[in-house]
Parts: C-alpha cells; structure tokens; sequence
C-alpha cells in the first residue's frame, strides 16, 4: 500500500466521522481535532476503524502522531513498512 | 392483550409521527425492543416496548401523525399466551386477567431495565441504525464484519461499506436523513428557555487533580485493543453516577412543586451532533455499570445519537445530566438543568498546572468541574459536598 492509498484510506475514515469535512482542502498539518470538528470519541473511532482496516496496531502513546492528516499517513506508513519487513 | 402506545417523550409533546414498525404482527417481543420509531421535534426516536409478548394488531399506518396515548399496536402477552399449550380458539377469553397497558409515559422511576439483547431470532448483531440504514441500501448485513462492542455492526461499518463503492456519496446524503437540526434547535430553544425560566439555578466549580485518573487510564489502555480503550469521559461519567447515588437529592425530577428522588442513576450525556445539535440521552444505570461496560454503552450512544437514533426510555428518562466540552474545549462550562431534572454537572479540559502536593509545586493534571443546582430542590452546601464527592471519586480510578 502505498501513500496515496493510505492518504485515500485516513480520508474516508475520516469521512465517517465528518462527512462535511472536505479533506482534500484541509491543511495536511493542521491538528485535525481543530481543522474537522472531532472530539476524542470521534478520535478513537478513527483509531478503531484504522486499526481494523488496516490490522495495525496503534497504542494510546502513538496518538500524539496521528493528529495531522500528514502525520497519520505517515505513521501508518511507516508501521505498515515496518510489518512488510518483517514478514 | 395490551395496548402499545405512542408515548409522552417530554413535557412538550402532544402529538408524534410513525416512520417505522420494526415489527409486524406474529413477531415475539421482549420487554426493552424497539418496535417503532416515532418522528418527533426532537428527532426520530426508538420507541420500546415495556411489554413482552406478540404483537397481535397494527393499528397506526406509516407516516401517521397521532397524539401522545394513542394505540399504536396491539400485543398479546406472555401470561395469556403461556396457558394455551395447544392452541386455543381465538374467541376463548383469557384464562388470566390481562396485564393492564402501562401508561403513556415511559414509566420513568421503572425497575432497572435489564440490558435486552436485540434480535432474538437469528441474524447479525448489530445497532438498529445500522439495520436500518443496510436495509435502506439493501446491503446485506451477515456479510459485514462489525467493529462496535461485541462485535456488533455499527452504523459506521455499514457506512464503510457503502463508502467501498467507487462513487462516494454527497456529504447531505451521508448525513443521517431523519436528524432534523432545526426541529432540533427549536427543542433546544423550548427546554433551556423553560430551564431559565423556572428553575433558579446556582453555581458551584471545583477543581480536581486528575493525574491519577491519567496515569491509571494511560496503563490501563496500553494493554488493550483500541476497541477496548476507555476515555476519561467515561470515569468522569462513572465517578457522578456514584456520586448521585450516594446524594439523591441530585438524581430525579421536580414536578409538582416537589422534588422526586429516582430509584436508578440514568446519567444523560450532553452529546454534540455536527451541524450543531445537541441531545443529552440516559445512559441507564450508569452507577451499576464496571467502566469497560459503560465506555461500551457510551460509544453505542454517542454513534446512535449522532446517527440520529435515539430509543425512547433514552430520552426521556435521564436523572442527572453530564456535559463535557472535551479535551480541547475550554476549561469549565456552566451547564443549563434540563427540565425537570435538578442538577447538571459539567467537566472542562484537562489541563497541566502547578499544583501543591504533600508541600512541594509540580507539574499536575487539573480539570475543573462545575455543578449547577436547582435551589428548588438543593442548596448550595449540598451541593459542595456532592462536587466534592466527585472528585474524591476521581482520585481513586480503580476503585470506579
């Protein structure tokens, strides 16, 4: 998978939970708690739906990193990258 | 035979629309089901049945508006039907004396609701948004895999499954059709105007140390899938249920000129639909449930209300109301009681302070909670005690 899939993936996830957000024009750096409306319920939706998808695992600890669209592809990237090495 | 009728859902509703039977007659109930959904000025709500038994009858026609107490459904319960082990001619009068109908109103102090598994008869768990929303996409359910408590399908995995087809839905259709924001602000509008009306309410804040509940949280989640994770909304939750049980001058209703104490702690949850809504539906017997239960029930409430999905008993059975503005809200809000419960407690952001513990400064995690009482019912003395009981609650995360 590579990152315009995983951008396509975090997209409609998020999407789920702010159909009105229009993603492609939100600032990929902007926190996304404050740039789409969502409160940590919505958040750790997010996480679930992600984790579910995609069979990553995200600890609690991680979050911090998936606040930014930029930095929630990248991380899933990164953990999908790091499976793909080990296996 | 028992007559099932539309209900009183607050004080204000005269009259309600039927948009759906989830039943039709032959089927079996049990006491809790959904058996219709209603259309009303505060959206669509799930109306349960407070009667096991078959539904015998439909008498009310899809898109029907009737007043509050009318007949909506026949059921023929359980106590008749259980003597007629061979089937007994339907002219025969009931060998027991018929259950009488429950009043309109949702009987609000009733005996603990037992948790009703929905779906009795084989098919996939799953919210009835989700049903509904599937069968109005005729997208079959058994072949989802669900993500919600238990395994149950959810609104959003049917959503998801819908999303997988190549043209994305427009935003408006993805919106829950039946969520009517503006029949929603003008009950909005018609409660808080009654509030500050009629109840003269009083302020209390506290601020609490909540770095234990963080730290315990923080360890506690780490161990565990993201499905199974708490917020630290639901100790917030768990720690005024315990509260209000303990100070019952703070859980039930003044009507009448009187103040009612309830016998259960449904919690309402002040819950923020996009678009700008708000509903504040019960949690039931929040004070009764372990924290992985009620984070459970919780994220099933939140996504059914926010699907616009509400039952019945929900709404109109809440004894004390929590709201929170969440983690980056603002640091304490001052809630407006929603008529005719007596209190609302409301939670602002966490936030890092200086803070004095043992004699030395450090860095702690603080929240601000406020109270806002009716001095009809309370007095602001109690009310210090009860605040402060939350938070003595709160400093001990495990034992909640």
């Amino acid at each position: 998978m590579n990152s315009a899939e995983i951008r396509k993936v975090v997209q409609e996830e998020l999407n789920n939970i702010a159909p009105e957000a229009d993603l492609a024009n939100v600032n990929p750096a902007a926190d996304l708690r404050e740039a789409i409306d969502i409160d940590s319920m919505d958040f750790l939706n997010f996480i679930i739906a992600i984790h579910h998808r995609l069979g990553i695992d995200i600890p609690e600890i991680d979050y911090p990193k998936l606040v930014t669209l930029d930095g929630a592809i990248a991380y899933i990237d990164a953990k999908l990258g790091s499976s793909r090495t080990q296996s | 035979m028992v007559e099932f009728r539309m209900p009183s859902l607050g004080a204000d509703m005269e009259a309600g629309t039927l948009v759906e039977w989830l039943v039709k007659p032959g089927d079996w109930v049990k006491r809790g089901d959904v058996v219709a959904v209603v259309e009303t000025q505060k959206g669509a709500i799930e109306i349960e049945t407070f009667q096991a038994g078959q539904i015998e009858k439909i008498l009310v026609d899809l898109k029907s508006k009737v007043p509050v107490g009318t007949p909506l459904a026949h059921i023929r319960t359980e106590l008749e039907e259980k003597p007629s082990v061979a089937p007994a001619p339907p002219t025969l009068a009931p060998p027991v004396a018929p259950v009488v109908a429950p009043p309109a109103r949702a009987p609000v102090a009733a005996p603990t609701l037992p948790p009703v598994a929905r779906g009795a008869v084989a098919r996939a768990a799953a919210s009835p948004a989700a049903r509904r929303l599937a069968e109005e996409h005729g997208v079959d359910l058994s072949t989802i895999t669900g993500s919600g408590p238990a395994g149950a399908i959810t609104y959003a995995d049917v959503e998801r499954r819908l999303g997988e087809a190549p043209a994305a839905a427009p935003p408006e259709r993805k919106r829950a059709l039946w969520l009517d924001l503006a029949a929603m602000r003008m009950a909005i509008a018609a409660a808080m105007a009654r509030s500050k009306r009629e109840i003269p309410h009083y302020y209390l804040e506290h601020q609490v140390d909540v770095t234990h509940c963080e730290h315990w949280l923080a360890k506690k989640n780490a161990t565990l899938p993201p499905d199974n994770r708490l917020l630290i909304g639901a100790l917030a939750l768990k720690a005024v249920a315990s509260a209000a049980r303990r100070f019952p001058a703070f859980n039930g209703f003044y009507r009448d000129n009187k103040f009612e104490p309830a016998q259960a702690v449904h919690v309402g949850v002040a819950i923020a639909i996009r678009g700008g809504g708000l509903a504040a539906p019960a949690l039931h017997d929040a004070d009764q449930l372990s924290l992985d239960e009620l984070m459970s029930r919780l994220r099933d409430l939140v996504q059914r209300t926010r699907a616009g999905r509400i039952r019945s008993s929900e709404i109109s059975d809440p004894t004390i109301t929590v709201s929170s503005l969440g983690d980056r809200g603002v640091e304490a809000l001052y809630g407006i009681i929603y008529p005719p419960q007596v209190a609302i407690v409301g939670f602002g952001k966490v936030v890092a302070r200086p803070w004095i513990v043992d004699g030395a400064i450090g860095p702690r995690s603080v929240a601000t909670i406020t109270l806002s009482g009716d001095h009809r019912a309370t007095d602001g003395h109690a009310g210090a005690l009860f605040l402060a009981e939350i938070g003595k609650l709160l400093q001990e995360p495990e034992k909640l």
